[in-house]
């Protein structure tokens, strides 16, 4: 990156500043054309000049000029114009005018327009730029650097840079021929009113720029510490846990109440010095207006400058101001764009960068790693300059399994990091063949390495994609939606400098892990998953999972086929009496009041349980046949039970565990209320009490609360109720719940829902562990197993993968990287998180996996173990001690041999 | 049934004989009601003991775990507390508990449970009758499993 803005803006806006520019001089001359006419069309039609008798005629657009007198000197005519009297010719002037009204206007939307489109082609470019650099940073930097600083530096930090790059040369040269322009025809009318318009615009530029110094330093300081506010907010949302779990919320009140105030007085006293110096700007321009009354006027009066100069210069001098105000602004933004400009690009430019040569977008398949891999005097001394491996010589052996051992730090995971790329060699080096790793492309090196650490970050994307990520490299076919205006799109990315590769490609390469189709992708996809043993939970995802968008009537009619299996199931082995199916006939009595008044699961916010007792609609369905009251009379009994048996006790008394409807502190609320509903009842209630009272009632369950309050007078209007809730809601009720119909899917509930169609019984011991299992030998044995996990793969692994367990992220990226099918794999500690027992397993799994291929096309392993228990499974152990190896060797003999293994494994 | 229903149904429990109403009727409310078809297990000898269970209706076979398999030591039917000792001396279930009919049950967490006994010193005596008499029968029960094992040592000398 240049480090000088202007510098760089030329660099890569040459030929559009030139075209502007040139736009601009053009235009030059039909603003001061603009400027004369006034003038013309007051002395002459308006005041008379030229048209002293009444049939007086003058010459219109006559084109001539004296010829300079190395041609001959003399008239030169072009055209001689049209003859026209006086009212002609004052309507003709006019019209010239409107018509430079008209092209004034136009050359200003277009240089607006095109500077515009300048400035936000720039802004791109350097965003793109930021984050292109971002890519190429040592990852050493990223110890240094705060996430969310270097997003504000690329999103908000480089934002008036954009608006400043449009501007950069174009502005200067327009405001300065405007500026010039109006000066030099002041100059022209009368050269003591050009003096004096000239000399006030002489002290504002001297003025202005020095009181704005001290805004400079305090813009910088703004960016600083707003920068810091941006790292401090993004810190305390990434180490939440350890503010709360410390007590420290108050701490990070204060500190972000100390950065606030910072900015707030930098900002104070930035306004201040900005209105001050805006104050004495306004009041220069206006005194020039002053001194041209006075002094104009005294010329006029003495009959030295006529009425019509006057008005002109007046009228110019309206054009003189903005420009010049404009000017010394633009040269305040330039001194600030340049800081900032300078500040982000010295942020930007850590070294070694990597060089974009290694990070070329390269299509199909790379060659194979099939050289052995040559580590010779290889040494990394970290960031804090401790020596966490000496120079150390290992080979790789194509198809060899190498278990890494040793105490923590001990040089192993420097060695699996160097293998992997993560960290830069302090001396020494890496030669796969003749050639170092260091010079290899990521191309090679990102698709024939796969490297899991002990923790992985994972984006919030379906966990289809998380393992999907290690085989996007480069748009391996277009996309299946054509992308609208998708040539337009390129154009400007080119223009911009930013890359041409298509996002909405397919960029998943399915030639590399031989797959034809998205049927064969899943196939391997579900291969993996078994592989790292990921099978089961994943299943449970989609069990819980409620696929909304991507149901196809496939999926559709393959889960009813489960809902009856499970019914038919479950009659079988007489345990029907364990679920209650849903019937719209009849009250559902393992369900709450609200389930049976609206029978479906809810697809809008206000159909929740929680929202029902406020929203208007079911109200008015309720209040149609009284069945307001009814619930609400239900509510008080509720109410009233729950004060009477628990009134006395303390809020921490264990019973209170068990009461679902309220919370202790409620309580003395409740009480209140009874009292104040007291003797008038339903009609006499307030609208929050009769909201209150409905919600507790719409939670009753019967069998599980108890307390005897519905008779089949009350169900029986329930379901009547029920019946007519949907046509009483209106067309909304499609979009608000799904109604629970066992011939169709319910979007609304999750899959397991939907098999089960129905509540578990209340009070049967065991009752929903044994459905469970049900559920789960039914989808087995119908085969249903890997569509559940396919509608589980759609789960949502959140920001930074945290929906997950950390075992859950090792195992998804282990899986990841074995779905590369890579040449060579790095395990740092990869598995750490699960027992040993599951690390045996999932070793066992990967090994099997590779038992067909021949040994020495195998897949080669470079894992670097936390417990030396595993080392059997492994051709080789290396043992690293201190930062060097102490041993390396078969797993069997080193046992006996190598004392720091020995200490390891006692 | 309704809480009104478990309420009388507790009072008749001997266990429960002097505990206010209206404090059975909070029992009743804030435990939960569990049924258990026959051969389904309440607890397993062995496991983490965090509730009793009050038999309000139905049989159950107390085991515990013998070399040759699990043995059935007593017998529980209606109104009988079990599950007691596990929560009131942290240790792991001492046996297992099987239904042998369908099994009503009122299950009380250790919280509840250790909470009425601070309360009503009545519901302490009765606990500690009942562990006084199921040791007293144990002891015999072990003292003839003795003699009897004496004399089929002297038999077979």
């Amino acid at each position: 990156m240049n480090p000088n803005l202007f510098k760089y803006v030329w660099q890569h806006t040459k030929r559009d500043q030139i075209w502007i520019i040139a736009v601009i001089l053009i235009s030059i001359p039909f603003g001061f054309m603009a400027l004369d006419l006034p003038k013309l069309i007051v002395n002459g039609p308006i005041q008379g000049r030229g048209f002293t008798t009444p049939d007086a005629t003058q010459r219109f657009m006559e084109l001539k000029f004296t010829a300079p007198a190395w041609l001959g000197g003399g008239p030169v005519n072009i055209w001689d114009g049209i003859e026209l009297g006086r009212m002609p010719y004052l309507v003709a002037l006019c019209c010239v005018f409107l018509v430079l009204v008209c092209i004034n206007g136009l050359f200003k939307f277009y240089i607006n327009t095109f500077k515009g489109r300048l400035g936000e082609r720039m802004l791109r470019r350097l965003r793109y730029e930021l984050v292109d650099r971002v890519l190429r940073f040592p990852l050493s930097h990223f110890k240094k650097v705060k996430a969310a600083e270097v997003a504000t530096m690329v999103k908000d930090e480089v934002e008036p840079l954009g608006g400043f790059i449009g501007d950069a040369y174009v502005q200067p040269v327009f405001l300065c021929g405007q500026a010039l322009t109006a000066m030099v025809f002041i100059f022209v009318q009368n050269f003591w009113l050009g003096a004096i318009a000239a000399s006030i615009v002489l002290i504002q530029a001297f003025l202005i720029p020095r009181l704005r110094r001290r805004l400079l330093v305090l813009g910088k300081q703004q960016q600083l510490t707003a920068r810091d506010l941006a790292g401090r907010v993004g810190e305390v949302v990434d180490g939440i846990a350890e503010v709360r779990t410390n007590d420290g919320t108050n701490y990070e009140r204060a500190d972000i109440a100390h950065r606030l105030g910072r900015i707030f007085f930098i900002r104070y006293e930035l306004y201040q010095r900005k209105f001050f110096v805006k104050f004495l700007n306004n009041f220069l321009a206006q005194l020039t207006p002053f001194l041209f009354f006075l002094i104009g006027g005294y010329f006029a009066i003495r009959g030295s400058l006529d009425i019509g100069q006057l008005v002109a210069v007046i009228a110019a001098y309206k054009d003189l101001p903005g420009p010049i105000k404009e000017l010394i602004d633009w040269d305040q933004q330039r001194q600030d764009v340049q800081i900032k400009y300078g500040q982000v690009s010295e942020q930007f430019s850590p070294e070694p960068m990597m060089a974009q040569a290694l990070q070329v977008a390269t299509a199909g398949p790379v060659p194979h790693i099939d050289k052995a891999i040559e580590i010779k005097g290889l040494a990394v001394i970290d960031d804090t300059g401790a020596k966490v491996l000496e120079p150390v010589d290992m080979t790789i052996a194509p198809g060899e399994w190498i278990a890494a051992v040793g105490e923590l730090n001990a040089g192993a995971e420097a060695m699996a990091e160097a293998i992997a790329r993560l960290v830069v060699p302090t001396s020494g080096r890496i030669m796969i063949g003749d050639q170092s790793l260091q010079a290899i492309p990521e191309s090679l090196t990102g698709r024939r390495i796969a490297y899991v650490g002990p923790d992985t970050y994972l984006r919030n994307t379906s966990l289809r994609d998380c393992l999907l990520n290690g085989l996007r490299h480069y748009p391996e076919r277009p996309g299946t939606d054509a992308v609208k205006h998708h040539h337009l799109n390129l154009a400007e990315a080119r223009a911009s400098g930013n890359t041409s590769l298509d996002i909405g490609a397919d960029w998943l390469d399915y030639q590399r892990v031989s797959a034809n189709d998205h049927a064969d992708m899943t196939a391997q996809l579900l291969a993996a998953l078994a592989v790292v043993e990921l099978e089961d939970d994943i299943f449970e995802f989609g069990l819980r999972s409620s696929p909304q968008s991507d149901v196809t009537a496939d999926f559709e009619a393959r889960i009813l086929e489960a809902r009856a299996a499970l019914k038919q199931r479950l009659a079988d082995e007489s345990l029907s009496h364990l679920v209650e199916a849903f019937d719209p006939a009849t009250y559902h009595v393992q369900a709450s009041i609200a389930e049976n008044l609206i029978f479906g699961a809810a697809l809008h916010q206000s159909f929740t349980a929680e929202q029902l007792p406020d929203n208007e609609k079911v109200l008015s369905a309720l209040a149609a046949n009284g069945l307001d009251e009814k619930l609400f009379d239900v509510g008080r009994r509720i109410a009233a039970t729950v004060v009477e048996l628990f009134a006395d006790l303390p809020p921490d008394h264990p019973f209170f565990d068990r009461l679902s409807f309220v919370r202790p502190e409620e309580l003395p609320g409740y009480n209140v209320m009874l009292a104040r509903i007291g003797p008038r009842g339903f009609a006499g209630a307030i609208k929050s009490d009769r909201a209150m009272l409905l919600g507790l009632a719409l939670g009753y369950v019967e069998p599980r609360h108890r307390l005897n309050l519905l008779d089949d007078d009350l169900r029986d209007q329930i379901v009547i109720t029920r019946q007519k809730i949907t046509a009483l809601i209106g067309p909304d009720a499609k979009q608000s719940f799904a109604i629970y119909d066992f011939e169709h899917y319910n979007l609304g509930s999750s899959l397991e829902a939907n098999i089960l169609f129905g509540r578990i019984t209340h009070g049967l011991a065991d009752a929903p562990a044994r459905i469970r299992q049900e559920i789960r030998t039914t989808l087995l044995e119908m085969g249903l197993r890997t569509v559940i996990i396919e509608a589980g793969l759609g789960f949502m692994a959140g920001p930074g993968g945290k929906r997950l367990t950390q075992g859950q992220r090792q195992k998804i990226a282990l899986g990841r990287a074995l779905l590369k099918k890579p040449d060579i794999l790095v395990v740092n500690r990869g598995l750490g998180a699960l027992s040993p027992r599951t690390q045996r397993s999932i070793m066992q799994h990967v090994a099997e996996a590779q038992a067909s291929t021949e040994r020495k096309a195998r897949m080669r392993m470079f894992w670097v173990l936390a417990s030396p228990a595993l080392i059997d499974m492994f051709d080789r152990v290396v043992v690293f001690h201190d930062g060097r190896i102490s041993g390396d060797g078969k797993p069997d003999q080193l046992l006996t041999s190598n004392k720091h293994l020995k200490r390891l494994v006692a | 049934m309704s809480i009104q229903d478990e309420v009388s149904v507790l009072r008749r429990i001997p266990l429960f004989a002097h505990i206010n109403a209206q404090k059975l009727k909070l029992l009743a409310f804030t435990s939960e009601r569990i049924v258990f078809d026959p051969g389904q297990t309440l607890f397993m000898q062995g496991d983490e003991g965090d509730a009793a269970y009050v038999i309000i209706e139905g049989q159950a076979d107390v085991l515990v775990n013998a070399a040759e398999g699990p043995v059935s030591v007593a017998h529980m039917e209606r109104n009988a507390i079990v599950g007691e000792v596990a929560i009131l001396c942290d240790v792991p279930r001492t046996a297992t508990i099987r239904a042998i009919t369908r099994l009503d049950t009122l299950r009380i967490t250790k919280a509840q449970f250790l909470q009425l006994l601070t309360e009503f010193p009545e519901l302490s005596i009765e606990i500690m009758k009942i562990l006084a008499l199921r040791l007293g029968r144990t002891t015999t029960e072990l003292s003839e499993a003795r003699s009897k094992l004496r004399s089929i040592n002297a038999g077979q000398a």
